[in-house]
């Protein structure tokens, strides 16, 4: 009620929103074939989790919960050049992107 | 006393010359390998040789300085709780008289050996086995606690094992240094036993404080001592050769002749002798123990005597000649004449090395035949080896005034005045005296008189380095008996305790005389008889045997004893290793057992090895469902949960 009078979204919203962003992470990591489109699940799941450390920062006022997402976006920019790298090596050597097909650690 | 002897230069100067010629052998010259081989006992004589003048000679002219000398490593050996034991070295007059015995002959069985193996290829290994050998012996010697002297003799026992086995690439030579070795395990394990006795008993193994505390208790006799001693007895007859384990020695010829020169004749077999004259103070608390000796040491005597007049082999005659002649010295220790035992050891190690040297000799000068039915004619192509066997001949057939009369004649003495018991052990003694003179003669006959019986031979006589000690020795033989058993008693009695003097005991020293003449009568008979089968009549030997042929057939194939031990003992335990131990315990409990375990592994390997898919989708997908497990852990509150369904877990169930 409190915060629909001082027009503000509640914080429980923001948590939701997070979780269903991750989750949604999760399913397209576990379902998609295609790898880019894993790698993007990826990175759905850290601004996913960016969200929530955002939304714990303000509401405690506290500083670190948005460095700490600096600190992701930095590691997720250095993973995503690494990780295109090696979807595009992978590519020119097995000519698909299928991760079902990228199973060469099987016995 | 006087300062220090170096006693531990003893057993260390030959462990040298085994460590250097063991390691480096191979790559010396052979006359560096032969001078470290000889120098490493000469040195050892020397050093004996020395404690024994300033010991005995010239602190105390008259002999007899009774207080035994002792060094002890200051390092300690063994100190668990009450009990010490140290590396200790005593010189007594015992321990002296063995030192000079195994010194002495020990280095001109080494001179020997240079001729004797000369032309073999393990030249410095078979020197390094000498040199170890006399290392073990002296420290079995000089030993002032059991432990210590168990030491040595399980060390002899190695060399004895790797020395029978010389000539290993021979089938019959590796078996029969095992033999020797697994015989003796029993023993051992006899010594072992005794050994732990003596401490139960004793707190101690210090052979003096053991005489000691049964000194301050005269009245304690029998009971634990006689099982002690009879312990103690048994570890001296598998080292020793005694009924019944005396089956080693005669296989244990297959080893070089010198070798069984100086161990199985003229020292190792006699540290069970050696053995039971230190313990002595035990067995005269034991008159069983002691009657037990005796009559072990008569029988021995009598039933090897008997398997050699039937031998052709003429290292064999010699080998049961050594184990009757080692009966004779368990009579001695079993009448508690112990200074007579050891001047018999002393002088049957001059007489039967010499024996095994000069057949050694002959063997060499036959190119290694050792069948005395092909030999012959010898004494005119061999004469300093027909020689100094003569004299060994006499010593040991007990001839006046050879060395082998006077010891011989003491043992019998004692044993004669030692009741009914002693006087019936005496006439087997007798008996068997006649035996040893013909079983000797008939060797000498056969080996030296005559015509030579096969064309083939080319026989020469040896090199000087062999037939050095031969005169050495035969000078010994003759001469090693004049000492006498007074003065050579008087020397030993601070040890070994005072013997029977013949002027004082019954019969007076008439009867001492009359015995002595008995026992030369018997050996003439003995020779007689020799004379008449192999010089007069050639032929009535094989008539005698035609006539008796169940007799000579049990004779020729020893009583059938190694064939009654395999079918009792080996068949048997043969049996129970391959069938018990080889194929239940080993194959089906043991290899089952791996065997379950290895399928075990395979088994669940086989289950979890779908889980590694090698699909990274899967991977994520137990990631995902563990993380979601472990936050279903942390979220939900279990014991609220758990209450509904009417489950209480411990901490909360009040």
């Amino acid at each position: 009620m409190n915060s629909l009078l001082t027009n503000e979204v509640p914080l429980s919203w923001y948590l939701l929103l997070s979780a269903i962003l991750f989750s949604l992470g999760v399913l397209g990591f576990l379902v998609k074939r295609n790898l880019i489109t894993v790698f993007m699940s990826i990175e759905l799941m850290l601004n996913a989790v960016n969200l929530s450390f955002v939304t714990f920062a303000h509401q405690w006022h506290a500083v670190k919960g948005q460095i700490f997402v600096f600190f992701v976006m930095m590691v997720a920019a250095a993973e995503a050049a690494v990780g295109l790298a090696i979807i595009i090596a992978v590519f020119r050597t097995r000519a698909t992107l299928a991760v079902d097909r990228i199973d060469l650690m099987k016995l | 006393m006087n300062g220090s002897l170096h006693l531990w230069l003893i057993p260390l100067l030959p462990f040298a010359g085994f460590l250097i010629n063991g390691l480096l052998g191979r790559h010396l010259p052979k006359p560096l390998v032969t001078t470290v081989a000889l120098l490493a006992p000469l040195a050892a004589f020397g050093v004996v040789l020395n404690a024994g003048f300033l010991n005995y000679v010239h602190v105390n002219p008259g002999f007899g300085d009774p207080s035994p000398y002792i060094e002890t490593c200051p390092f300690g050996w063994l100190n668990v709780g009450a009990l010490h034991i140290d590396f200790s070295f005593v010189l007594d007059q015992l321990s002296m008289v063995m030192l000079l015995v195994v010194t002495g002959v020990g280095f001109l069985i080494h001179i020997y050996s240079v001729g004797y193996m000369k032309e073999d290829e393990g030249y410095a290994r078979y020197f390094s086995y000498l040199n170890l050998f006399l290392f073990f012996m002296t420290t079995l010697v000089l030993a002032d606690n059991a432990l210590l002297m168990f030491v040595g003799w399980e060390g002899v026992g190695l060399a004895s094992y790797l020395l029978v086995g010389f000539w290993f690439q021979k089938k019959s030579a590796a078996d029969a240094g095992k033999k020797a070795f697994v015989v003796n395990r029993i023993g051992d394990f006899g010594f072992l036993i005794g050994m732990f006795l003596l401490l139960a008993n004793f707190g101690t193994l210090t052979f003096t404080d053991i005489a000691a505390k049964l000194t301050q208790n005269p009245g304690w006799t029998g009971g634990v001592l006689t099982v002690t001693a009879l312990c103690l007895l048994l570890g001296a007859t598998g080292k020793s050769a005694q009924l019944p384990l005396y089956i080693w020695l005669p296989d244990a010829m297959e080893g070089p002749t010198p070798v069984s020169a100086l161990i199985h004749a003229a020292t190792m077999v006699t540290a069970g002798v050696y053995m039971i004259a230190r313990t002595h103070v035990l067995f005269d608390h034991s008159p069983f123990a002691l009657s037990v000796v005796a009559i072990v040491g008569a029988a021995t005597a009598f039933f090897a005597a008997t398997i050699a007049l039937v031998q052709n082999d003429i290292k064999r005659v010699l080998a049961y000649s050594t184990i009757s002649q080692l009966g004779y010295m368990f009579l001695g220790c079993g009448v508690a004449a112990y200074s007579a035992a050891i001047f018999h050891l002393m002088t049957h190690a001059f007489f039967k090395a010499l024996l095994f040297l000069a057949a050694g000799s002959v063997i060499h000068g036959l190119g290694g035949e050792q069948d005395m039915r092909k030999m012959g004619g010898l004494r005119k192509k061999m004469p300093v080896t027909f020689w100094s066997m003569t004299a060994a001949v006499l010593a040991i057939s007990g001839f006046f005034p050879f060395a082998g009369f006077f010891s011989k004649d003491a043992i019998l003495y004692s044993a004669f005045q030692q009741g009914s018991l002693g006087k019936a052990l005496y006439f087997v003694g007798l008996v068997t005296a006649a035996l040893t003179a013909f079983y000797m003669f008939r060797l000498w006959y056969l080996t030296f008189m005559g015509e030579n019986r096969d064309p083939h031979f080319h026989p020469h006589e040896s090199p000087w380095s062999m037939l050095g000690p031969l005169v050495i020795l035969a000078a010994l033989s003759i001469c090693g008996g004049w000492i006498g058993i007074d003065r050579f008693g008087s020397f030993l009695s601070s040890v070994t305790g005072s013997t029977i003097d013949p002027a004082t005991a019954p019969g007076g020293k008439s009867l001492d005389f009359a015995l002595s003449g008995v026992a030369v009568l018997v050996a003439f008979i003995g020779w007689f008889v020799a004379h008449l089968f192999y010089k007069q009549k050639p032929k009535q030997p094989a008539e005698l045997a035609a006539a008796l042929p169940s007799g000579y057939k049990v004779l020729t194939n020893k009583y059938y004893v190694d064939e009654f031990y395999g079918a009792t003992v080996v068949k048997p335990l043969l049996a129970f290793s391959t069938y018990v131990l080889g194929w239940v315990v080993d194959r089906a409990i043991l290899g089952g057992a791996a065997w379950l375990l290895g399928a075990i592994a395979t088994f669940s390997g086989a289950i979890l090895q779908r889980w590694q898919s090698g699909n990274i989708r899967s991977y994520a997908a137990w990631l995902a469902a563990g993380a979601a497990a472990v936050l279903l852990f942390l979220v939900v509150q279990w014991p609220a949960v758990l209450a509904n369904f009417g489950i209480h877990l411990g901490m909360m169930g009040h």
